[in-house]
């Protein structure tokens, strides 16, 4: 027997069927957590933090980081090390491209987030074109500017001798509090474009992108670890992001006088290298460079002999 | 039939033991004290000019082989460190920053020059002061100083060369303070980069060592550098920790230990002040199986007893791959017997004078950790001088990974040695380090050379060489050993800013 439907008590819609008179579709919100070792866990303090915007509108309950956290954090970053730095540079240029493709392909939603956080449409299609932009731009440099900085040093005695740099390890970034993609995607990709893994802590006010970002990340051949992301208090976290005796390198980049000074104290525990990025923009030109990823290495010289009997010539 | 097997000889040992108490004496051949002129006091360098230190004291630097008075030098106090920076920012403001390029390169060429010329007694007074063999400061300290200088000197008008895309710009006054291990040359890895890129400088040399330091303020005076641009002061930590912390110097470069590193980079901490540091090391030197073994033992006799083994890159710990360790330690052993332990002005010492006593207590404490914690020591049976501070080539057998003799660093002429099966295990053992200064690696395999000079984390690896050392090379550490490197176009960028 065949079914008739009643136009009287259902309407069809472009998105399935809907009962008349019915309320509209219920959205599904996102939980935002934060992303270590190539997992979305939450943190495991099981604390939370409700970031709004100006107008006053709840963003979302994001994770407050704990201490903990970082510690894990940093496990899955120096784990991710030596895989990562082992990688050819190609391969680490072919990723970086790859996190640009991916978030091409989403930059609806990263827009959408921006606007959430009180940007404009036209500055968050901006924003995201640039951190686009941006991720092909270091892309391109993974494996060249060992090329810049090498060098084959002309040694006085008999022997071959040259410098190339290598990544000095696990960095720790507190990223921009400001620009909460373009600069998240500035401190993270030279750090990785170099072979280091890192630990970041997304902008405290506008946390939205940098765990939408993370989902980019997971889905650009990106192996878990090499950058982890957490999302909570530079004012809680700071202090163990120099204190920890693991961590090779910390990067800053808010011009908050007192958390440098404590920063560049508490870092010399280790002697981990201590960068403050707090006078760039990073919407021009300056926010970008390969001495943004020389900051993260370190030079390596190397010698041997080369064999020198006597009465040889030099071949030509 | 039965064949009659032959009943196996016990195997011999490839090495012969060398017979060292027969004919292998030495006449001595001192180098003449004549050459060399050492005022009884010296003054502080302030502003091209000899000046008497505020503090009106002064203290005696000493001939550790002796235990005699050389001379008495100022003792620098806050004051005093305080004209000396106010004399290089007039300097750098007034002359300096202003001069051609081109000009600066002449006056550092010209140092190099002099250096060159006063070889001779710059050799004899570091050994005297110090206590280094004069065969390593005449062969080598010096000569590397003067070609320090004259390296960085035909940087100075080539500065756009170094960095693309980017101008260079000087940092202002830098402060600069050096061991006691190389003075001489310290000082001209500190003073010839900075001189270069365009700074002016405060140094300060160690207070055990100053006279050489003191010897190069007359060149420089000699070579009529503009009065300021270059202030020589002597003191303790106290006069360092003053130039550390004066508001006026924008740079510290501080060679030294990773403690007095790490309260520098604590004190400078909210200031805009710039550091280098070049701290401690504890290097790791591997000899693999398929190493040249005679080449590897006389390597590992260098990385370790090179200048008393007062030496930040030494080559402290030694791992010997299983197969071959019985063999190689049997030769060490034999080396040390041979190595000749006395009077630094003679020219077949090998190994010199401890540089004073308290570096010499610190080294005999350490004998003693080693031997408490279960390592088994073997030192030369050579005679050592009855006055002065004297320490016998040592080593140590059996020694865990955690002792400390494998961990800290001794600075003196003490090797420590451990064994390893396997590749990994090995570059487990040598990183295991809070340090990263320096490692050697001795294999007769070119593609295992690269594998493990690629996975040690340090600043400087030797491959079948140890304790090279070049103007060219840049030269500094991973880790705890410090930040920033000296030497080559590597050593330009602790000393300039690089702007768009």
């Amino acid at each position: 027997m065949e079914k008739t439907i009643k136009k009287s008590s259902l309407t069809i819609s472009e998105n399935g069927l809907e009962k008349k008179n019915a309320s509209r579709r219920l959205e599904v919100l996102k939980t935002y957590k934060i992303y270590i070792g190539g997992q979305f866990p939450r943190t495991e303090s099981g604390r939370y933090y409700i970031p709004t915007n100006a107008a006053g509108k709840k963003l979302a309950n994001v994770c407050l980081s704990s201490r903990k956290d970082f510690r894990d954090a940093v496990v899955a970053a120096r784990g991710a090390v030596s895989g990562w730095s082992g990688r050819a540079a190609f391969n680490r240029s072919q990723i970086l491209y790859r996190m640009a493709e991916m978030l091409e392909g989403r930059k609806a939603q990263f827009i959408d987030e921006l606007i959430q956080q009180d940007s404009t449409k036209a500055k968050a299609e901006k924003e995201v074109n640039l951190a686009i932009d941006r991720l092909i731009y270091y892309a391109g440099w993974c494996d060249k500017f060992q090329q810049l900085f090498s060098a084959v040093n002309p040694v006085a005695s008999s022997h071959f001798n040259f410098s190339v740099p290598e990544p000095t390890g696990v960095v720790a970034v507190i990223a921009p509090q400001g620009d909460s993609l373009l600069g998240l995607v500035s401190v993270i990709a030279p750090v990785i474009a170099g072979g280091n893994t890192c630990v970041v802590l997304a902008s405290e006010t506008k946390p939205l992108c940098a765990v939408t970002f993370a989902e980019v990340l997971n889905s650009s051949d990106l192996p878990g670890g090499v950058v982890n992301i957490l999302t909570g208090k530079p004012s809680e976290l700071a202090t163990w992001f120099v204190d920890h005796m693991d961590v090779n390198a910390t990067i800053y980049c808010e011009n908050n006088s007192d958390t440098q000074k404590m920063m560049r104290e508490k870092s010399a525990t280790n002697l981990k290298r201590i960068f403050f990025y707090d006078k760039i923009n990073w919407y021009t030109d300056e926010g970008q460079s390969p001495y943004f990823i020389m900051d993260t290495q370190e030079i390596k010289t190397t010698w041997h002999p080369v064999e020198n009997i006597a009465g040889a010539g030099g071949g030509y | 039939m039965a064949v009659k097997t032959k009943k196996a000889t016990p195997k011999k040992s490839n090495t012969i033991k060398l017979k060292f108490d027969t004919s292998w004496d030495y006449s001595p051949a001192p180098e003449s004290k004549s050459a060399a002129t050492i005022n009884k006091q010296y003054d502080l360098f302030i502003n091209g000019e000899w000046q008497k230190p505020a503090s009106k004291k002064y203290f005696d630097t000493i001939n550790p082989a002796k235990e005699e008075k050389l001379s008495e030098v100022a003792d620098a106090n806050e004051a005093d460190v305080n004209k000396a920076v106010v004399a290089a920012r007039n300097a750098y403001e007034k002359v300096w920053k202003k001069m051609p390029a081109k000009e600066r390169a002449k006056y550092i060429f010209r140092i190099a020059r002099m250096v060159q010329e006063k070889a001779r007694e710059l050799a004899i007074i570091e050994s005297l002061d110090g206590g280094k063999p004069i065969r390593e400061s005449r062969d080598f300290d010096v000569p590397t100083a003067a070609n320090h200088f004259f390296y960085y000197a035909g940087w100075a008008d080539k500065l756009e060369y170094a960095f693309p895309n980017r101008r260079t710009e000087p940092l202002g006054v830098a402060g600069q303070i050096i061991p006691w291990n190389f003075p001489l040359l310290m000082a001209a890895w500190k003073i010839a980069p900075a001189l270069a890129t365009g700074n002016t400088v405060v140094l300060k040399p160690a207070e055990t060592t100053p006279l050489t330091a003191l010897k190069l303020a007359e060149i420089i005076q000699e070579a009529d550098l503009p009065p300021g641009v270059v202030n020589i002061i002597t003191g303790a930590g106290a006069t360092g920790a003053a130039i550390v912390n004066h508001p006026d110097v924008n740079k510290i470069a501080f060679t030294g230990s990773t403690d007095v590193g790490k309260i520098i980079q604590r004190a400078i901490a909210g200031t805009s002040k710039k550091a280098t540091l070049e701290l401690g090391g504890k290097a790791a030197n591997i000899i693999f199986e398929d190493a040249p073994l005679d080449q590897a033992v006389e390597g590992v006799i260098n990385g370790i007893f090179f200048n008393q083994g007062h030496v930040c890159c030494a080559g402290s710990r030694l791992y010997v791959q299983e197969s071959v360790a019985k063999q190689v330690i049997r030769k060490l052993k034999d080396r040390l017997e041979s190595l000749i332990v006395g009077d630094p002005l003679d020219k077949n010492t090998d190994i010199g004078a401890i540089n004073s006593r308290s570096q010499l207590e610190t080294i005999h404490k350490y004998i003693n950790i080693g031997k408490k914690e279960g390592a088994e020591m073997y030192e030369s049976s050579c005679r050592l001088p009855g006055k002065g501070f004297f320490c016998r080539p040592t080593l140590f057998t059996n020694v865990a990974q955690s002792n400390r003799i494998a961990q800290e660093e001794i600075f003196g002429p003490v090797l420590a040695i451990l064994t390893f099966r396997t590749d990994d295990e090995v570059i487990e053992k040598a990183n295991n380090s809070p340090y990263g200064l320096s490692a050697g690696v001795w294999t007769d395999k070119g593609s295992k050379i690269f594998n493990m000079t690629k996975r040690m984390r340090a600043g400087v690896v030797w491959a079948n060489t140890f304790n090279k050392f070049d103007p060219t090379s840049p030269f500094g550490g991973y880790k705890e050993s410090g930040f920033g490197r000296e030497g080559g176009l590597h050593g330009l960028l602790p000393y300039l800013n690089l702007v768009n």
